[in-house]
């Protein structure tokens, strides 16, 4: 047994401290840690829950490669910076932010701690470490599918759409809803509502009450909780539901819904930190590469169906694009000339209303 | 605007209005008590889970909103012991009370996430609410009607009866009543717990009615608008009524706005109109301490604790 005196207990408190690096030493054959910060619950049924999903894949397909933590119900804001450090210090050396509201906070951390990876999801900032890459889906893509089979179950040629904030990715959504709509019926019109809010069920549905109320007789929705579907279900309204499959809400007028699939890229980004090969570049994915799918399309005439999975694969093949030229802004100005695309810059910030809509964004 | 609109922007109006109305009566009658209790928003979401969950369970709405008003009741006794019986700071408990509720809420629906069930229906036969008059008075969920009766019972009871004049005596002047023999603590707690029932089924509305699923933070707040509501009415429960019904159609009128497009937004934009409910919160709280009473209708030992003597 060791007696313990003063030179004992000083040279177990020298083994002791040197520990930490001699066990970081090893770190190349550990695994990699990574971690994740939602901005709710991993059981939302949608934006979270997606997120999680993917990440299981991500663990999945990495196995012993990589272990991994998340921290659920982060406020954007201040709070994510502490949650972010906090996990840094636990030793993740890999962050996925998956929510805008982190992007201040996560270029702070990336700014800190030279040895950590940080991906921002929806972000666009950049970090003078070279550490931190802003990856997004192209949500609007399904918008397409949706706005085609809108205008053909329409009778009236009017359509809603539910939006939350007047941010570029719930534009670009309804933007290329409606360029789709009107493809098949030029006059169609796209009634929108701001709630200003990403989840507040009652408000949700009483928007969605509010639209049909007035005329729209089919709708899709860019909020979080499925309430508007179920709206749409008791008047017998058709609607696409976003997120997740949200057909549960909706077992007869829920037609499809947009599925966000994040699990190939957390797999690819994370496997090039765990080789080594890790390098920041922005990453913008759709249908070609598997990030953006659609709920199978149920309850609707074969035509309809065969119109809406026409242009899902002509998406996947690039022969599709909603925001091909010429394009129009409510004014009736040309925003995408003729034989133009609009760019991914163009797209992340699109801050105008496509010809149709009727409503305005708040200024 | 044809009638049919009106009709349909007038049972929206009612759908929104009935939980805060709920709600706001049930504060109405525990602050008569002379108790602040802060913790409605709380309270609410227990009740929203507590009848989302029996609904799941049971499939029937009817027990649904027993059992919302009695997990309502419940938890406002962690309320009511801390405030009445350890007189702690009415405002502070209230508070931690909403945090409370919505974290229990949170976590006893984490199971049911993701799960539909069926709202209530109107409890009267379809063929009544075949024509726009029938439409208008028979279209709604019974929580609708109830709501009406409750309103007419919580004035009957304050006003009419031995009852509510001792409710109200201890609200004044606590120290007076318990002189001359009334239990002002026993009242208090009866109080609290019919503002906790009723929160409940304010919050049980939600799933039960408007929108049949449960969510983390369901009622967005509705809450703290009837605790205002409260303040607004002048703790009177006609004009209560009035604005529950009042904030509905602010809040309604908004989202119609938007939908309709240009028209109502070249009015005044469409931030204007989500500050509307407030705005006017301001007007009326103007008028009221304007008037003659002086906005003092407030009840003199409102969020005071009551030590005894003796």
């Amino acid at each position: 047994m060791i007696k313990l005196n003063r030179r004992n207990f000083i040279g177990g408190a020298a083994a002791a401290a040197s520990l930490p690096m001699m066990a970081s030493k090893a770190t190349a054959a550990d695994p990699l840690k990574v971690g994740y910060i939602y901005v709710g619950p991993i059981n939302d049924g949608g934006w979270n829950t997606a997120h999680e999903a993917g990440r299981q894949q991500m663990l999945k397909a990495l196995g012993d490669k990589v272990q991994s933590q998340y921290v659920e119900n982060v406020p954007e804001g201040p709070d994510a910076e502490r949650v972010l450090r906090d996990l840094y210090n636990q030793g993740n050396r890999l962050l996925y932010a998956t929510s805008f509201g982190f992007m201040d906070s996560a270029v702070k951390v990336a700014q800190a701690y030279p040895d950590v990876t940080v991906e921002m999801c929806t972000g666009f900032k950049p970090s003078s470490n070279n550490n931190l890459s802003n990856y997004n889906i192209r949500f609007h893509q399904a918008r397409s599918i949706f706005g085609t089979m809108a205008a053909m179950l329409s009778k009236t040629g009017v359509g809603a759409y539910l939006g939350t904030y007047p941010v570029p990715e719930v534009i670009s959504g309804i933007n290329s809803f409606t360029i789709a709509a009107r493809k098949v019926n030029p006059n169609w019109k796209t009634k929108i509502i701001w709630i200003n809010t990403w989840f507040d069920p009652a408000k949700e549905a009483d928007a969605a009450r509010a639209l049909i109320d007035q005329g729209a007789d089919v709708m899709t929705q860019h909020t979080d909780s499925p309430a508007a579907v179920q709206v749409c279900e008791s008047k017998g309204v058709p609607t696409f539901g976003q997120g997740s499959d949200q057909s549960q809400f909706g077992p007869t007028m829920c037609k499809s819904s947009s599925l966000d699939l994040w699990g190939a890229f957390y797999t690819q980004r994370t496997k090039a930190k765990v080789d080594g090969t890790w390098k920041p570049e922005d990453t913008y994915w759709g249908f070609k590469e598997g990030a953006i799918d659609i709920a199978p399309i149920v309850h609707v005439p074969d035509d309809v169906k065969a119109a809406g999975e026409k242009i899902k694969q002509g998406w996947i093949d690039g022969t599709y694009d909603c925001y091909a030229g010429p394009i129009k802004d409510q004014a009736g100005n040309i925003k995408i000339a003729d034989g133009a695309h609009a760019t991914d810059g163009d797209i992340l910030g699109m801050n105008w209303l496509v010809e149709g809509v009727d409503g305005s964004l708040p200024s | 605007m044809s009638v049919d609109f009106l009709i349909a922007v007038l049972i929206t109006v009612v759908g929104a209005s009935t939980p805060i109305l709920f709600a706001g009566l049930g504060e109405l009658v525990t602050e008569k008590s002379g108790v602040l209790n802060l913790g409605v928003e709380g309270m609410m979401l227990v009740g929203a889970v507590a009848g989302f969950a029996t609904v799941d369970l049971t499939g029937n709405p009817w027990l649904a909103v027993v059992v919302a008003a009695a997990a309502g009741a419940l938890v406002s006794m962690v309320f009511a012991v801390l405030t009445l019986s350890l007189s702690a700071n009415q405002v502070a408990t209230g508070l931690a009370l909403t945090i409370f509720g919505t974290g229990l809420s949170t976590l006893m629906g984490k199971s049911f996430t993701g799960h539909g069930i069926k709202a209530f229906t109107t409890i009267f036969p379809d063929w009544l609410a075949n024509d726009r008059i029938g439409k208008v008075l028979f279209s709604y969920s019974p929580l609708v009607y109830f709501s009406f009766i409750m309103v007419g019972l919580v004035w009957w009871f304050l006003n009419r009866t031995r009852a509510g004049l001792i409710l109200r005596a201890v609200g004044e002047n606590d120290l007076s009543a318990h002189s001359i023999g009334y239990s002002v603590t026993g009242v208090r707690y009866a109080a609290v717990a019919f503002g906790g029932a009723m929160a409940g089924i304010g919050g049980a509305a939600f799933p039960l009615v408007l929108t049949p699923l449960w969510a983390e933070g369901l009622t967005g707040g509705r809450g703290w608008i009837a605790i205002a509501l409260v303040v607004f009415a002048g703790w009177k429960p006609g004009r209560l009524l009035a604005g529950a019904y009042f904030f509905g159609l602010l809040g309604t009128l908004e989202l119609y706005a938007k939908a309709s497009g240009t028209v109502f937004t070249a009015l005044l934009p469409s931030e204007g109109w989500a500050a509307l409910p407030y705005l006017a919160t301001i007007v009326a709280l103007a008028i009221i301490s304007a008037s003659k009473a002086g906005g003092g209708n407030a009840p003199a030992c409102l969020g005071k604790p009551f030590i005894p003597s003796t």
